[in-house]
């Protein structure tokens, strides 16, 4: 069994899989809640090295994880490793005004 | 010199998120005698996830989790919550209508002529009251499932043409079209 994300300190780097889409965030958002809800995580970073699809439900997950780590002090969210599509879709999207590109 | 063939598919699913990425790879296969560029495949790969997304998520408004469920108890149905045997009766009959969702499908279908590519996806779930405000960038019904109300624009902004048909009861058919 892999894990899907690993942890260093309070920040989770969440490796994202192939194909981001509505039927795979219900488990990137399951299990981060899980870490945000018990405390264990404050910062996520969205690891997209693997990730060569992602549609607007990526949009979505990403961005409702910032909202809810926004009420905690220290937070952050950032996406690294985008393969050149992906990023293009996250710069139209707006989601570099809400999210740090590492 | 063989530029005008006609080439159609036709074929329906059941309205489970499982078979988003099948609707990908069918349209992807489906167009990959035309010789497209990758960029072309994602785009219309895209347009295709987000129509039928939709299709599943608000054509048959299939509950995601018991949050949104309660959500839905809570808001539509004003049940006083001491009245503990109509929540149990109701939230069975959404949880058997929600186990009965394998029974509704999204219907694709695809056809190229020449150059040009057109990708149709419907359903028969519960239409689209406003279709105007639901194609408003950002506009999304469900805030709660966290959708970021980006599809019709991913769709538009991957596709040449795109038409939305929608009657409320009478389901949504979205057409696309994108000229290779």
């Amino acid at each position: 069994m892999s894990l899907n994300y690993c942890m260093k300190d309070d920040e989770v780097i969440y490796f994202m899989p192939e194909e981001v889409d509505h039927h795979s965030v219900k488990n990137i958002a399951a299990e981060l809640d899980g870490l945000i809800d018990s405390g264990i995580a404050r910062k996520i970073v969205f690891d997209m090295t693997n990730t060569s699809f992602m549609d607007s439900s990526g949009i979505g997950v990403i961005i409702g994880r910032a909202k809810k780590l926004k009420y905690f002090n220290d937070s952050s969210v950032a996406v690294r490793n985008t393969s050149d599509r992906v990023n293009m879709i996250l710069k139209c999207a707006g989601i570099y005004r809400i999210v740090t590109k590492q | 010199m063989k530029n005008n063939i006609i080439n159609h598919i036709s074929l329906s699913f059941d309205a489970i998120s499982e078979n988003e990425a099948f609707a990908r790879m069918t349209v992807a296969f489906f167009m990959a005698q035309l010789n497209p560029t990758i960029d072309q495949v994602e785009d219309v790969k895209t347009a295709v996830s987000e129509a039928v997304t939709n299709a599943i998520i608000h054509g048959y408004e299939v509950f995601e989790d018991e949050d949104a469920i309660q959500h839905e108890l809570c808001t539509h149905e004003c049940i006083d919550k001491s009245q503990n045997h109509e929540i149990h009766e109701t939230e069975t009959n959404m949880k058997n209508s929600i186990n009965n969702s394998t029974k509704k499908q999204v219907h694709m279908k695809c056809k190229y002529h020449g150059r040009e590519l057109y990708v149709e996806i419907s359903d028969d779930g519960v239409g689209i009251k406003d279709v105007a405000k639901a194609m408003e960038p950002l506009y999304t019904s469900k805030p709660q499932l966290e959708r970021s109300g980006m599809g019709f624009s991913f769709m538009e902004a991957f596709m040449d043409e795109l038409t939305v048909t929608s009657e409320p009861g009478h389901g949504t058919t979205v057409k696309m079209k994108k000229v290779l």
